[in-house]
């Protein structure tokens, strides 16, 4: 063990009645980067807010460097050399002012440092600390216009300029693609390189294999598992992490029904191939693709936010064309949208309420709405996906990550569909509410068409009979999921984009 | 294959457990509720006659107006809009309905029937510019208000109407605010004592009725509020937000119009210099509600108790020989309290 490292012993937090934390024990060595594992609601933010001094531990010692550190701010963290990127990107950056201002941002903060702006020296700085990083970039752009991935690499960057001791990364790749992330991961590898300790929190098992030298799995407060010799055992990883075993699961694939959904001739961009495609009862497909492969545009054509360029679709034999979303849903054409929190979850509502808000119709007469009809249907929900709250009436927010997207799935499992359209529906979940959200899916799709849009191939592996593979807005590849040639999946996935290797690696 | 953790928790679902309340809970929720009763208490004992159906009747008619307003401005706040052009179409509405009836000579209903159109017209601008025009809420309405207060006054020259005014084209304008018209704002209806209730509280009434089982019961309200609070989920799970926006401002402009003809009412003259406080008011009344049972957010029970709120206090405050200068003062210094406990005390404050 060594003197530099930081080491955690005994840590415990306690919130009202539940124990969050039982004595973590736990040792961050310079040079290496340790990957975090556990389901929601193990202890991992609170573990990750107590190093970076939002909440203070009740017992146990943390000390840095041989030195005893125990944060009580945030800034306070940072100055001891504690440094962490958070999950939501726009937390660590300020889209309006330009890249350099971000970078020296706390400069700029800093008691001391000057009443006048000295442009010039500042962009000097900036520039020095963006070469540091090799973040080849203009430093006078304004952070709103760069892409995710380099405000991502920003908010990093100025992280680093702190010379962090421990550097600590909240799922930092749930808003980048695969290129992006790609990049991400050469950009750390430099940073263990050059001594720092990096703490890395993920759900993704390919970011995990690409980046951990080491895995530590969490699980009800405690540290359930450390793996630290090569090879690195995933499954134990993950066995440590659910107290069961990962089996892979049995995709038992049914018989399928009569066609659904017919489209033909389909063009969803000017100058894209036309496809065809029927999507049948009973049949969960996945559809997968990079990012701007097309994905979000099919899912839009179907449920009436864009229109193809050419082609039909027609809905049980009679044309379906949908300008609405309120006609798709009518037509019993849903679509549960990815990222939740700006698409899905609506705050001020507690559960039953967010569950009903599309059908509404259903649950009042001349307008007139009927409570216990509502919360009969809301309480339905919460059995049959087996969501965690007190009541009905609980709000929204106050339900971990995990039950809130059961919750905007159940929204769509609550009413019968003729076709159910899921837009990454496993985003930033844990693998046990990833299972029980897959579980319904699969259970109630006898009577309609399922088609769910998922980036991770593992995802698309679990849930699906078959997978649809998309490549620069038309269908490259068409798989029973069944013995699949992955290869040969990975090879379409890429398309005729120049990046194929690196998103090969990823994807896997 | 459900884990040990989940099954747990599970049962809980079932028992309905109702959370309980803690001290600053009961605060947040019935503070308000209490502060207005222990108020009413205060002036019953210290400020003689206070107590007592007239006086009771003369707070209600205050704030009848502005709470009619202030239930239109809670109807966009709740849609996450805001409408400043509420005074201007009020005072508005009030020079229409004069010069209708004054100079045109034409009758009471068809002055109604005109101010009302006036304001639906107003809100569905307001509406169009928010939604397709993408004027940000607070411009496209504080332009609107330039706009009303620059044209009500174009058509009389600056002046106030009244019989016997001269036009500007030389004619003495003829016409009468006719009783039908007037009883608007002075006829009484009795209530256990002859001649007790105005018109105007029961109009207040009423549209609080309506409003608050629109929003609170029907889906149309469920819709807004979700819009409100999430324009894009809303969205997706199918409602038409921006026929819902532009209805939101259209209730807000035709109650604003009924506001100003009550106004024309009550003093039976086209009077240009007033309503000038009718917007700070009405806005104020709706902030408050928003502390009322612990809401955290609009709501038309809460913007009749905000404006009530403030009615009290200032028939008390005169009672007791406040001077009338401190009036606004004291408005502010409520607002200031009310929005204390929306923000700072409420889950609202917690979430940021």
């Amino acid at each position: 063990m060594r003197n530099d490292a930081v080491k955690l012993a005994g840590i415990t937090k306690v919130f009202g009645a539940n124990d969050v934390l039982r004595g973590v024990d736990l040792v961050l060595n310079p040079g290496e980067i340790t990957v975090l594992m556990g389901a929601n609601g193990a202890g991992k933010s609170t573990l990750v807010k107590i190093l970076c001094g939002v909440h203070t531990a009740n017992a146990g010692t943390i000390t840095l460097g041989g030195e005893p550190f125990s944060p009580s701010s945030p800034s306070e963290a940072i100055r001891a050399g504690v440094v962490t990127v958070h999950q939501s990107i726009n937390d660590g950056v300020i889209p309006d002012l330009d890249i350099a201002s971000n970078l020296m941002l706390d400069h700029l903060t800093a008691p001391g440092s000057g009443f006048f702006l000295n442009k010039r020296k500042h962009r000097a700085e900036a520039r020095k600390i963006a070469a540091a990083m090799e973040l080849n970039v203009d430093v006078t752009q304004t952070v709103s216009e760069l892409g995710l991935a380099d405000r991502q690499l920003v908010a990093i960057a100025r992280a680093m300029a702190h010379k962090p001791k421990l550097l600590i990364l909240d799922e930092p790749t749930s808003s980048l693609s695969a290129v992006e992330a790609q990049r991400l991961f050469r950009l750390l590898d430099r940073l263990r390189d050059a001594g720092a300790a990096i703490l890395y929190i993920s759900h993704r098992m390919s970011d995990i294999r690409r980046i951990a030298d080491r895995i530590v799995s969490m699980r009800d407060g405690i540290i359930s598992g450390v793996f630290e010799t090569a090879p690195l055992d995933y499954e134990g990883a993950v066995k440590a992490m659910l107290g069961h075993a990962m089996t892979d699961v049995d995709v038992h694939i049914p018989e399928a029904g009569a066609p659904v959904i017919r489209l033909s001739d389909i063009s969803l961009r000017p100058g894209s191939k036309p496809f065809s495609l029927d999507l049948h009862a009973n049949e969960v497909v996945a559809i997968t693709g990079l990012v701007g492969s097309g994905k979000t545009d099919f899912a839009n054509i179907l449920f009436g936010l864009g229109q193809p360029i050419t082609g039909s679709m027609s809905l049980h034999g009679k044309p379906y064309h949908p300008i609405t979303q309120r006609q798709a849903i009518n037509a019993g054409v849903f679509l549960c949208p990815k990222d939740r929190a700006s698409n899905a979850v609506v705050q001020d509502f507690d559960i039953s309420r967010n569950i009903t808000i599309p059908f509404l119709d259903r649950h009042s007469a001349f307008s007139f709405l009927n409570r216990r009809s509502e919360r009969t249907k809301a309480q339905c929900t919460i059995t049959d996906l087996g969501i965690v709250c007190q009541s009905d009436g609980d709000e929204i927010g106050s339900l971990s990550g995990g039950n809130q997207q059961k919750v905007m799935v159940g929204r769509w499992l609550s009413e019968a569909s003729n076709l159910l359209v899921l837009d990454e529906p496993f985003q930033g979940v844990d693998i046990k509410a990833r299972r029980d959200i897959g579980h319904k899916i699969r259970e109630t799709a006898d009577t309609r068409a399922t088609v769910v849009l998922v980036a991770e191939m593992d995802e698309a592996l679990e849930i699906s009979d078959r997978i649809i593979v998309m490549a620069d807005h038309t269908i490259v590849g068409d798989h029973r999921n069944d013995n699949v040639d992955l290869a040969r999946v990975l090879t379409q996935v890429a398309g005729q984009q120049s990046e194929t290797t690196d998103k090969t690696e990823h994807a896997i | 294959m459900q884990s040990e953790t989940s099954n747990d928790t599970l049962s809980d679902t079932a028992l309905h457990v109702k959370p309980k309340l803690t001290v600053t809970e009961f605060a947040i929720r019935y503070g308000f509720i209490a502060l207005t009763l222990g108020l009413v208490l205060f002036f019953s004992i210290f400020a003689e006659g206070f107590m007592g159906p007239y006086s009771a009747v003369f707070i209600f008619q205050s704030v009848a107006i502005t709470g009619i307003l202030a239930l239109g401005v809670t109807v966009t706040l709740v849609v996450d809009g805001f409408d400043l052009s509420i005074g201007s179409v009020a005072t508005t509405s009030l020079m229409l309905s004069s010069y209708v009836l004054v100079v045109w000579e034409l009758s009471a209903v068809t002055a109604v029937g005109m101010c009302l159109a006036m304001g639906a017209v107003v809100g569905l601008i307001n509406g169009l510019l928010i939604v397709k025009m993408r004027v940000p809420d607070l411009l496209a309405t504080l332009g609107m208000m330039f706009l009303l207060v620059g044209l009500q006054r174009i058509p009389t020259q600056g002046r106030s109407i009244a019989t016997g005014m001269t036009l500007p084209d030389g004619r003495v304008a003829e016409g009468t605010f006719s009783k039908a018209f007037l009883a608007l704002g002075r006829h009484r209806f009795d209530f256990f004592i002859d001649n007790l209730i105005p018109v105007s509280v029961i109009i207040l009434l009423v549209v609080g009725l309506l409003v608050w089982g629109f929003m609170e019961l029907t889906r149309h309200g469920r819709v807004m509020y979700a819009i409100g609070s999430n324009q894009r989920a809303a969205s997706l799970a199918g409602a038409n937000v921006n026929r819902y926006k532009v209805l939101a401002y259209m209730i807000s402009g035709v109650l604003a119009s009924v506001g100003g003809i009550l106004l024309a009412a009550r003093l039976g003259r086209g009077d240009i210099a007033s309503g000038n406080n009718l917007l700070l008011d009405s806005v104020a009344a709706a902030l408050i509600g928003f502390a009322v049972l612990g809401a955290a957010k609009p709501n038309a029970f809460g913007t009749i108790i905000g404006a009530l709120f403030i009615g009290i206090l200032l028939q008390g405050l005169t009672m007791m020989n406040a001077p009338y200068y401190t009036q606004d003062f004291v408005k502010g210094a409520v607002l200031v309290v009310a929005l204390v406990f929306t923000f700072a005390l409420s889950k609202r404050g917690g979430a940021h």
